[in-house]
């Protein structure tokens, strides 16, 4: 790279010249800054200020410039200088914005001012001007592993945007559970009666596409790789396997039943007139087969009664069951009580259930329900017990709050739950050692990651897809869960998100393929790097990366797949060595920045408080905070993390060591309801934060002074209340002692 | 027990339902019920009953016959029609409360002495007799339907009332000799019998 030539550029735009002293900023720049080219401007975002940075860029042949002017979040498109390095002041969301406009809070406005100009100044001089991932390829082929209806969807419409599509499917046929229903809910107005499942022109629609090769009785043996470059190996059934490349993966491996012979007291297994809801359809296809009703499947006896037990082993707080609702029970217990309603009006069809939930337009579907006379008990089902061919089901009636029965039925079908496909919990399965390792049976993808062979899981066993704010999302970049894997849906809600998980794939292995990052950073150029000859091997890279990105060679260092990045820099704020870094973001950009502020002495009455702030909820309400003019503090100098994850603890203790009076780490929610746009950047900068009391009794200092806050991006009200509160807490425990020593 | 209770027992063997929707004003409308409750909720006389809409319905699903039509609920209604404004399923309840009442009453198994249950029984005869309510004899029959004794505190007690009706002539002290009529009185018993005729073919009464 060629020799650094910096810029500085100073607006006076927006009311930043009335409020501030612009040549004294610009002064800042040039002495302390040490910027070798300054300029002020009346209006820098305008065409004639734009043009002037870029002339200065081709002409003067400057390299890095620092932007003093609004947040980094306004004007991106007339800043956008992609070929050098560009650092931004917040002058005015961030100070005259949030700082009251009255003669008495001139000074330390203007302090404000200064300092972020000696930070961008300072930042800007430790960055480069990012190049993009060399480690590209562009490889557009999509692997969608499971060829029910979540798969078929997805290949069906990945092909559609003209992206060739592999299907692997474990079983024989395509279809999944949809091919084995006689028929499914309606779909479509008037919402009246069972419809046609619809499987077979699906089928159809995969095999004419030549876009679309199907490889049945196959599973993944081996996915290694990263986005752009999955290399993957197919085995067959019959033995041999393939080594095949794409670009990304759908997977959609569906659900499987809970096993209804966990429910004896529900009289599963006890009589072959206790049938689950599979049950009920593989009698109602064989019945339509023959052209004759449905059976009672113990003698072949007419059906007069059939009973639906809602929440089978399901919704069980019990901790013995699922505890979760799989949402599409009640609409296919209607379903099939219409089976028998339809057919003869005269058989007694009961629903027993607890709560009637019908997602979609299910509620249409449940008044026809009632409308063909399928009666709907609420109560909850203590016991079915089974005697010769009748079968007499007990329930609590929970609106006349009594015991009840229904004797002489002739069927009893049980509502059981979903369980997802997710393969492995690599939670408690760890991976194999490197060299050694080896495919398994009960993985989906076998992932031959550092973190284990499949998806990590949130809750009750379902992939982990960011459920709160981006639910495509998985943690493992450039694979998408879709369908019942994802959480319990019903196919109307799995055609829907097959589709978009077929485009997030299409668009990860185009991100790729151009070396940039995909959500939520996407486009981002940057990439992590490591300078392996400082690395201790301590691994905390390789297990903390919230998307198992960073895989490890035999001697136990790192390597990272730039592809499978997001870009957190989780991994630098966990480095206790600090040899990772980005090229416009480091252990350095940061550290130079906090140390770039003016730290007034202890006897001055001025404290600082350093604010990191995660840039993508905590930053972007303080700016908004700015733009409704609420004020804060004006102690505080606040620099903007890409998560929490990335604060690296140094940070902290450089902080503390150049005398600032308090830390503030703002972050999004975590926990299971996390917000968190990187899954465990927050949570691991929380457990970080709560082990840096030590430290804190080690330098003799309170443990307030560093404090750790959740923050959402509409705590506009709340942030600016939160720092005055930090703030007068400081002053009530008052100055640090280690002023003047750094 | 009443000879149309047993024909009706006979018929609707163990179907309470078919029977309420075949019998019952509205009565086809019960199976639309999802149990929300807000009738219950809505019902300004909810803490007095013992059963509310919401619990007549399930009830009825369940089969629970002589419960229901036993029940005095129905009998509190008092037509404010707030669980009919405020039913999501559009339910008529007023209407179903109103006709499970008029039922169990023609079957012969509502509560004895139920005080609205005697006052529609007295104010329909005296209203079907002249085509027009007499408020004396209507009265009268009301206070002392449970003894002298306490006809005359009844009347005691109300005498303030009366009296200042009397003065605003709402009531003739001269109607207790028989009062005045319709104009055509026999045609308008006939056309009471007329209309009872085709109620009860409608609801299956009819032999």
């Amino acid at each position: 790279m060629a020799e650094m030539k910096t810029a500085a550029y100073v607006c006076q735009g927006c009311g930043l010249g009335e409020r501030l002293a612009t040549q004294q900023l610009a002064q800042v720049a040039q002495k302390e800054g040490k910027m070798a080219l300054v300029r002020e401007h009346p209006f820098l975002c305008s065409e004639a200020g734009v043009q002037t940075i870029r002339d200065d860029i081709e002409k003067e042949g400057v390299t890095h410039i620092a932007i003093a002017a609004c947040s980094r979040r306004a004007k991106t498109e007339a800043f956008h200088f992609p070929a050098v390095a560009v650092s931004r002041a917040n002058l005015r969301e961030g100070v005259i914005w949030s700082q009251p406009d009255t003669e008495a809070a001139r000074e330390t406005t203007q302090e404000m001012a200064d300092d972020y100009v000696r930070m961008a100044c300072a930042e800007v001089k430790r960055m480069k001007a990012p190049a993009g991932n060399p480690d590209v390829a562009r490889n557009t082929r999509l692997l969608v592993v499971g060829g029910g209806i979540s798969g078929m969807t997805a290949a069906l419409e990945a092909s559609k945007a003209g992206y060739p599509v592999t299907i692997v499917e474990r079983a024989a046929a395509l279809g999944g559970w949809a091919a084995k229903l006689w028929k499914r809910t309606p779909a479509h107005e008037p919402f009246q009666a069972p419809a046609e499942t619809g499987v077979a022109a699906m089928i159809e629609a995969v095999r004419a596409d030549p876009n679309i090769e199907v490889r049945l009785s196959s599973t993944v043996a081996r996915t290694s790789g990263a986005p752009g470059r999955f290399s993957v190996e197919i085995a067959a059934e019959s033995g041999g396997a393939a080594t095949e490349e794409f670009g990304a993966i759908v997977q959609a491996s569906g659900f499987s039943l809970y096993d209804a012979s966990k429910l004896p007291e529900l009289g599963f297994g006890k009589s072959p007139n206790v049938v689950d809801q599979a049950g009920l359809e593989r009698l109602a296809r064989e019945a339509a087969a023959g052209n004759a009703p449905i059976r009672r499947p113990s003698d072949g006896g007419e059906v007069k009664t059939v009973v639906f037990v809602q929440c089978a082993g399901q919704r069980d707080a019990s901790g013995t069951h699922l505890p979760y609702c799989s949402g599409h029970c009640c609409a296919t217990s209607i379903k099939q009580a219409m089976y028998f309603k339809d057919a003869n009006p005269a058989v007694d069809t009961a629903v027993l259930y607890t709560d009637l939930r019908v997602p979609g337009n299910g509620e249409d579907f449940y008044r026809s329900g009632q409308s063909k006379g399928v009666v709907f008990t609420k109560g909850s089902v203590r016991a079915v017990e089974p005697a010769g061919n009748a079968c007499t089901v007990r329930f609590r009636d929970l609106i006349l709050d009594e015991d009840a029965a229904i004797e002489n039925a002739d069927l009893v079908v049980l509502a059981t739950g979903q369980v997802p496909n997710s393969g492995v919990d690599i939670e408690k399965v760890a991976q194999n050692e490197p060299g050694e390792w080896q495919s398994d049976a009960s993985s989906v993808l076998n992932l031959a990651y550092r973190q284990g062979k499949d998806l990590p899981l949130l809750r009750h066993g379902f992939s982990d897809s960011h459920f709160i704010c981006f639910p495509y999302e998985t943690r493992r970049t450039g694979i998408y869960t879709a369908g019942p894997v994802r959480r319990p849906m019903d196919i109307a809600q799995a055609v829907e998100d097959a589709t978009g998980a077929a485009l997030k794939a299409i668009q990860a292995a185009e991100n790729a393929a151009l070396g940039r990052a995909a959500h939520p950073r996407s486009g981002d150029l940057s990439f992590p790097t490591v300078r392996l000859d400082g690395c201790t091997q301590c691994k905390r890279c390789t297990v903390e990366c919230p998307f198992g990105a960073i895989d490890e060679d035999e001697k136990r260092y790192p390597v990272f797949n730039e592809s499978r990045c997001r870009r957190c820099g989780t991994c630098m704020g966990a480095c206790p060595v600090r040899v990772i870094s980005f090229e416009n973001y480091s252990v350095d950009t940061v550290g130079a920045q906090l140390k770039a502020v003016d730290v007034p002495d202890e006897f001055s009455e001025k404290p600082r408080i350093l604010v990191l702030a995660c840039e993508n909820d905590a930053y972007p309400a303080l700016d908004m905070a700015g733009m409704a003019r609420r004020t804060y503090s004006a102690f505080v100098r606040i620099i903007p993390v890409r998560c929490l994850g990335s604060v690296n603890t140094i940070w902290v203790s450089d902080a503390l060591n150049s005398g600032y009076d308090g830390v503030m780490l703002m972050g999004c929610k975590h926990g299971d309801d996390y917000q968190c746009h990187f899954v465990k950047g927050s949570e691991l900068a929380n457990y970080r934060m709560s082990k840096i009391d030590d430290t804190l009794k080690q330098m003799a200092l309170e443990t307030e002074r560093v404090a750790t806050y959740e923050v959402a991006i509409t705590d506009i009200e709340r942030v600016p209340r939160l720092i005055d509160e930090y703030a007068a807490k400081i002053a009530e425990i008052g100055m640090s002692p280690l002023k003047g020593f750094a | 027990m009443s000879e149309l209770n047993e024909q009706a027992l006979a018929k609707y063997r163990n179907s309470f339902l078919r029977e309420v929707e075949e019998r019952v004003d509205e009565g086809e409308w019960v199976k639309m019920c999802m149990q929300c409750g807000v009738c219950a909720g809505s019902c300004p006389f909810g803490p007095h009953w013992e059963h509310s809409p919401q619990k007549i319905f399930m009830m009825i699903r369940a089969g629970k016959r002589e419960e229901v039509l036993a029940s005095d609920s129905m009998w509190m209604c008092t037509s404010c029609y707030n669980c009919v404004v405020r039913c999501p399923r559009k339910l008529p309840i007023t209407t179903i409360m109103h006709g499970l009442a008029t039922y169990a009453h023609r079957l012969g198994l509502a509560p004895k002495n139920q005080p609205t249950r005697d006052f529609s029984v007295i104010f329909w005869e005296n209203f079907t007799r002249n085509g027009r309510a007499n408020e004396i004899r209507l009265m009268l029959r009301l206070w002392f339907k449970d003894g002298i004794g306490a006809g005359i505190r009844k009347a005691l007690a109300m005498k303030d009332v009366g009296l200042g009706m009397l003065r605003a002539k709402r009531m003739s002290p001269l109607e207790i000799f028989g009062g005045h009529g319709v104009k055509d009185v026999k045609g308008f018993q006939a056309m009471i019998r007329k209309a009872q005729e085709i109620e009860d073919r409608k609801r299956g009464f009819s032999k």
